[in-house]
């Protein structure tokens, strides 16, 4: 999941105190939400619950887009042709997600060409981890490995969102993202038993995507101004900082077993507390990249905006042939 | 997709939808049965131009793995839903006819077969 910390902060929605509606419907809003009991499309909710979740669910889709560029940029070089079979089904996958995502925006009163507009305009924010570059096959495999494996731990609590459509869309996603986890890690895995310039390529990975992996888990919960809402409404169940250190904590391990170094060199086991102590995270490198100042930012978007202005025509196109075939009785 | 009434009216060329509607393709609902004998299943939905269309991206975006042997789809302004404020009048009147149910009647143990 790609959506935590991307919100500006000039866009917080309102608390529930500053929503001017019957508080008495706000009431039982929050006891179905106690109850564990999910909010569905017609239901009334507070337009603040609304918003946190248009906002956060189509920021989650826009990365799912956008997260198809920097792997699709390999396809055509992959190593093997069951290589090239996998990361295109992975790259499939991600639009599929994407789809799922805009689909339960949708069902919050919200059109998807809106939504859209709002990627290509630059107004909606994305995952700050597709704005690096892949630039070798062991990104590919350290993007599986990683990202997605990051991905996972926020979005395993999200199958349990207070919002049902959301939550139904996570659960189809969790079940597709283990397999781009698995093939990552096997990618990884098949440089690190490599010859050494393989397992150089693989460090060089890991090096590159470690610290933007652990960025993906948003600003450090002290510095995050959306969590106590979005916890109380049970649209986020963990805090950034506890799903990071769970991340580090399973991911340590993965990487002793292939033999590769973590690029932290505070990175130790506490037994006292039960987890690892890992290093400060570079929070500035994570904002110049979310203003727009990473490596890829700007291809990215030219990319996106290119694709769909190229696909103008077969949206027209469409329109038009299914107007006629409505114009033309046919045994359908 | 059989059709009947009147025809439907399509967003591009309804003038009283905002402009980024009428930008987009119709939304379709989809419903998919997941194996033979069972039900068709809501599983969300998709944009399309038609509802040809529509079966297509059905099967691309929620079938990928085998999870389906048929797809239905039917326009999204079709479908009328409940209205959750009206439940309580709805579905509140089967909650006191208990006897409805079959361990409602206590059958003496002697007699077989019930």
């Amino acid at each position: 999941m790609y959506t935590q910390g991307l919100i500006e902060p000039g866009a917080r929605p309102a608390g529930p105190e500053a929503v001017p509606e019957d508080a008495e419907r706000l009431q039982r809003f929050e006891q179905r939400i106690d109850a564990e009991e999910k909010i569905e499309p017609k239901d009334w909710m507070p337009e603040a619950y609304r918003q946190t979740l248009i906002r956060q669910i189509s920021q989650h889709a826009h990365s799912e887009i956008v997260g198809m560029l920097p792997e699709g940029n390999w396809i055509t070089r992959a190593p093997t042709l069951l290589r090239k079979s996998i990361l295109i089904a992975k790259v499939q996958d991600e639009a599929g997600h994407g789809a799922y995502l805009y689909g339960a925006a949708e069902t919050l009163g919200v059109a998807r060409a809106e939504l859209i507009e709002q990627l290509l305009s630059g107004a909606a924010k994305y995952s700050s981890i597709f704005n690096y570059p892949t630039l070798s096959w062991a990104d590919i495999g350290a993007i599986g490995w990683l990202v997605d494996g990051a991905a996972i731990m926020n979005q395993i609590p999200l199958c349990r969102c207070s919002y049902g459509p959301y939550a139904r869309a996570m659960i189809r996603i969790c079940r597709e993202e283990s397999f781009h986890q698995r093939q990552g890690y096997d990618i990884t895995l098949a440089l690190a038993r490599g010859t050494p310039a393989q397992r150089r390529m693989a460090q060089d990975a890991l090096n590159r995507w470690w610290w933007p992996s652990l960025m993906m888990f948003g600003p450090p919960d002290a510095a995050s101004m959306h969590t106590a809402l979005s916890v109380r409404w049970k649209i986020k169940r963990f805090t950034n900082d506890e799903l990071r250190q769970k991340f580090v904590d399973f991911t340590v391990p993965q990487a002793r077993f292939l033999d590769l170094q973590v690029p932290d060199p505070d990175l130790r086991w506490d037994a006292q507390a039960g987890c690892h102590h890992f290093g400060e995270i570079d929070w500035r490198e994570f904002q110049d990249v979310l203003k727009g100042n990473g490596p890829c930012n700007r291809e990215r978007m030219l990319a996106r905006r290119t694709a769909h202005e190229a696909g103008g025509w077969v949206r027209e196109a469409a329109l038009a042939h299914a107007a006629k075939r409505r114009r033309t009785p046919v045994a359908a | 997709m059989p059709q009947s009434g009147a025809e439907p009216r399509w967003p591009h060329e309804t003038a009283t939808l905002s402009m980024s509607q009428a930008r987009d393709w119709p939304l379709y609902e989809v419903f998919i049965r997941a194996r033979g004998g069972l039900d068709h299943k809501h599983v969300g939905s998709v944009h399309a131009a038609d509802a040809r269309m529509a079966i297509e991206h059905a099967r691309d975006l929620y079938t990928r793995r085998q999870e389906g042997v048929s797809i239905w789809v039917a326009r999204s302004t079709d479908i009328l839903a409940s209205d959750p404020a009206e439940s309580a009048a709805l579905f509140d009147p089967a909650r006191d006819k208990i006897y409805r149910h079959p361990t409602f009647y206590d059958i003496p143990k002697e007699v077989e077969t019930l």
